[in-house]
């Protein structure tokens, strides 16, 4: 009997101790081993990084030449002056445009500089003597009776920062400030030529804020030019299709060093660019051609422009290493049947420049060579292409491509030509700008829909080298908007790129994608068959443990009673 | 009678004048519909998801979607082909190299330029999910990859077998229709898409699209749920049926577009009805922002270019440097190349082995346990076992 109970006993604690250990030891550690890894994910700060507050600031510095004003007037000057405009995009996107303005007379070598003959002299000399930083504007007021400028021309845009305006009359018993204020709306209007607007910087906003209606203009400017993207691949193609009667040459390397490479040198801060060529034989258009009588030409019209491209597209190549948007130019030479070949627009008008583009894509040109040859000359001709006015072409083209807007200035601008440079320095600015404001709003909302992504759905493994990435672009989105707000330009565009370098890689980690979609009677399958039997008699036993001691206790009562 | 004749003189004058001057406005509306789809590109997804002979219609829907496409003008650097098993190789094709889409032989959708992206066990639902949301290693080519943005129309055909809720990959997993609307919807986030287009060709089809959420979403199925998607017609002399009722359909209504047509949705919609089709087509629209007869069928299955013409150039005076060209015979340097290792065997033989992670005990592991725990209490004490059982 006194055998039976220990043995009943010892059964009990056995039943207890491994009742125990399941609960203690067992249930955390499949908790622990069977919860995926989560790094850590500054979710605070990307909440906050939702709601958008831009602050761009440019600096102007306005300089009176001799001539401009009265010495009452000129006494009060240096002087300095800060204005801000508000404009609330969206619920969550707000901008601040602060403008401030320097007064200032014009130094000695400056006034020299301005005696030039010339406004392009001028504004030359006035380079040489000092470089304006990234993003700010100079405006030299000249007098209303200076010769620098034609007659009719108010403002002239040089090719860097700086630009000559021509005084609007006003007394001379006027005070400082009535002549400031006469003079602030042409000042405003130079500078929202040289440097951004508002349009622009609210088109660079698209990814944040889809706008409901746009303007054709704006939303064929924003279809045109080409997104935001760590780098670009740049494809020069000529397409020779009879080399029977026409063997062409090229001098693409030389053309390229002398007239692409500088343009894309100096868009260096914006993106990494790679450039190759090829020469295709035996490449047709699409579309015949048709004769016209009255030029005695053949014509393309511009409704078949647009079936040009993809017999060609299929033909042309391109770089698998990488998977950057590419921008094709072609260079097509007629064939000796079809020569001369011209591109009429949509009001059947000659074009000049017998070249189209396709937004996002790239170009085509037409050269006609039919007048290089006389028609005694033996084939195949030997042709040397004009790289030259080949190269003015595609170089338009690209600006387009790249996203140096067409700006339209008011009446009375003149902008001097960019030239071999390619680009201007205000027109870069114009593009920093956007770029930037562009880079910071799409790497914002990569970020928040990640994190929105990854809190969303529990059974994502977010690694270590992801929170490292979206940490680091939490990071650089904060400084990029602080360098916007205090008014550094190049560090605002560097920090924008490293951002969103940084949340693109996030987001596109391979190791992200979310195929574990477990409906709960799943989990249930799977678990059941694992735990059920080994829960059962732990339950059972202690359940009878339990009876057996409420039993006793009951034996016990009765037994006192 | 002469004032009858002057007022018609009078009416054909003026009619002769406006003619052109409408003209010039349709010109000018038509230049303008360019810009109103808001798209720049075109792409397409194709995806065939079974495999085994007797499924040799799918294969052929597939390719016939994609000959259709090609035709009316996206690139094949722009179409993602996915063809989960060789049907043109296959042994027991009586005519290799072809895969046919019309008994008796009539046209071959392979032909020589069909350009296969992810073939045989590389189409998994992990793979196609990699491409929508675009989340590929790093070393994928590029014409594995999706590079839309946000102005690319994209066009997705699934064909298999599917049910109520999921599509079948490979007879060996499913996607179902919640995967497929968050892939979308990661897809929207991320602007990978101005518009897209969604057909499926399988049983009960109309599952697949119920799910969505993301805006500028159209869908079309060839069945609703319940109803089965049947083949068309079958050739005796292959032995299996050729195509699916609804893909034959279409592939027929679009043989009559071509780039410049200007057929729209709505009579995408009417292919193939319950009286051709036996099942129901279904279609989706309330995502979609425009409305679908403005919709053109190019829009999604053509890609038709927007062009401007270039206005301003640039004038370029300085003279091109010439490229500096190393003649002379004497020593030519020529840089020697390197290549990198097609099969690094001196990697291989020394590498250490990977480190793997813990995993806990697997279900053999685990029954071995209990066989060693049952034998331990019988042999030394059954007595103890009574307790706990």
């Amino acid at each position: 009997m006194a055998a039976l109970q220990l043995e009943k006993q010892r059964g009990r604690y056995a039943a207890l101790a491994i009742a125990a250990v399941v609960i203690v030891v067992g249930i955390p550690l499949w908790w622990k081993t069977t919860e995926t890894y989560r790094a850590w994910l500054p979710f605070s700060d990307i909440s906050e990084l939702d709601t958008l507050q831009l602050q761009l600031s440019v600096d102007i510095e306005v300089v009176f030449s001799r001539g401009t004003l009265t010495p009452e007037q000129q006494k009060k000057v240096p002087l300095s002056h800060v204005s801000e405009k508000e404009h609330k995009i969206d619920a969550k996107t707000g901008l601040r445009y602060k403008y401030e303005t320097r007064y200032r007379t014009a130094t000695v070598m400056e006034e020299d500089a301005l005696n030039q003959q010339t406004a392009a002299e001028a504004d030359l000399s006035l380079h040489m003597l000092s470089e304006s930083s990234c993003g700010s504007v100079v405006v030299y007021v000249i007098p209303e009776s200076s010769t620098l400028l034609p007659e009719d021309v108010k403002v002239y845009v040089g090719q860097r920062r700086t630009a000559l305006l021509r005084s609007p009359p006003f007394k001379s018993s006027w005070s400082l400030k009535e002549v400031l204020s006469s003079l602030d709306v042409k000042v405003e209007q130079v500078v929202s030529t040289m440097s951004f607007n508002h349009e622009d910087i609210v088109a660079a906003l698209s990814d944040r804020v889809r706008m409901t209606k746009v303007t054709k203009e704006s939303m064929a400017d924003s279809m045109r030019a080409i997104k935001s993207s760590p780098g670009y691949e740049i494809t020069f193609s000529l397409l020779n299709p009879d080399p029977k009667s026409h063997s062409l040459h090229w001098d693409i390397e030389g053309a390229v060093k002398s007239y692409i490479q500088p343009l894309l040198n100096k868009l260096a801060p914006i993106a990494n660019f790679s450039v190759d060529s090829q020469i295709l034989y035996y490449a047709v258009l699409g579309v015949n051609p048709r004769f016209d009588n009255s030029v005695s030409a053949y014509t393309l019209n511009a409704d078949s422009l647009s079936h040009v491209i993809n017999p060609v597209e299929a033909r042309l190549g391109s770089n698998a290493a990488s998977s950057n948007p590419v921008l094709n130019f072609l260079l097509y030479v007629p064939d000796a049947h079809h020569s001369p070949l011209f591109i009429r627009d949509h009001s059947k008008r000659e074009v000049p420049s017998n070249a189209f583009h396709s937004p996002r894509w790239g170009g085509i040109m037409v050269y006609n060579v039919n007048e290089m040859y006389g028609p005694e000359a033996e084939h195949p001709v030997d042709i040397h292409i004009n790289m030259a006015k080949v190269m003015g072409v595609f170089l338009a083209q690209l600006r387009l491509m790249l996203g140096v807007q067409h700006t339209h200035p008011p009446p009375g601008f003149v902008l001097q030509s960019p030239g071999s440079a390619g680009l201007a320095d205000w027109e870069l600015d114009r593009l920093l700008w956007s770029r930037s404001v562009e880079n910071i709003a799409t790497a914002s909302t990569t970020i928040t829909s990640l994190a929105q992504l990854l809190d969303q759905i529990g059974n994502i493994v977010i690694n270590d080298n992801i929170a490292q990435q979206v940490s680091s672009a939490v990071t650089s989105l904060q400084s990029a908007v602080a360098e916007l707000e205090a008014g550094n330009l190049a560090f605002a565009l560097q920090y924008s790129r490293e951002a969103i370098l940084a949340s693109e890689r996030a987001f596109f980690d391979p190791s992200l994608l979310h195929l574990l979609y477990f409906p709960d009677d799943q989990k249930f399958a799977i678990y059941i068959p694992l735990f059920l039997p080994m829960c059962v008699p732990i339950v059972l036993s202690l359940l009878k443990i339990v009876s057996e001691a409420k039993k006793r206790r009951a034996d016990k009562q009765a037994k006192n009673d | 009678m002469d004032y009858f004749n002057l007022m018609t003189i009078c009416a054909f004058l003026h009619l002769l004048v406006s003619i052109p001057h409408a003209y010039s406005n349709y010109v000018e509306t038509k230049a303008g519909q360019f810009f109103s789809s808001g798209h720049t590109n075109n792409w397409a997804v194709l995806v065939c998801t079974s495999r085994f002979w007797f499924n040799y219609r799918h294969v052929a829907n597939t390719l016939s979607v994609y000959r259709s496409v090609k035709r009316l003008g996206i690139p094949d650097s722009h179409i993602v082909l996915m063809l989960a098993d060789d049907m043109a190789c296959n042994y027991r094709n009586p005519k290799p190299a072809t895969v046919f889409s019309h008994k008796n032989m009539e046209l071959n959708v392979y032909g020589d330029d069909v350009e296969v992206d992810y073939r045989g066990y590389e189409v998994t639902v992990e793979n196609f999910l990699r491409v929508l949301t675009g989340r590929l290693p790093p070393s994928t080519p590029r014409s594995k990859r999706l590079l839309s943005d946000d102005r690319s129309n994209i066009l997705i055909y699934l064909t298999g077998h599917g049910g109520n809720g999921f599509l079948k990959f490979q007879d060996s997993e499913e996607i179902s229709n919640m995967e497929l609307a968050d892939a979308f919807e990661q897809m929207w986030q991320k602007r990978r898409y101005n518009e897209l287009l969604f057909i499926i060709d399988t049983c009960q089809g109309a599952s697949m699209y119920e799910r969505f959420y993301s805006p500028n979403l159209m869908a079309l199925a060839s069945s609703q749920v319940g109803e089965d998607s049947l083949s068309h017609q079958p050739d005796l002399a292959i032995g299996v049926h050729l195509m699916d009722k609804y893909t034959f359909y279409l592939l027929e209504f679009l043989e009559e577009v071509h780039p410049a047509s200007q057929a729209n949705m709505n009579d995408l919609f009417k292919v193939c009805p319950q009286s051709q089709c036996v099942s129901t087509p279904g279609h989706r629209t309330d995502l979609f922002q425009r409305d679908p007869g403005s919709v053109l069928i190019t829009d999604f299955f053509g890609s038709v270019r927007k062009v401007e013409i270039t206005k301003d150039t640039i004038n370029l005076t300085s003279p091109v440097e010439p490229s500096v060209h190393k003649s002379g015979s004497g020593d030519i340097q020529i840089e020697s190349l390197t290549y990198v290792d097609q099969l690094p065997v001196s990697e291989i033989i020394h590498q250490k082995p990977k480190q793997k992670d813990w995993h806990p005990p697997d279900g053999f592991i685990l029954g071995l346990w209990t066989l060693i725990l049952l034998v331990f209490f019988k042999t030394y004490g059954i007595k103890h076992l009574k307790h706990i059982f």
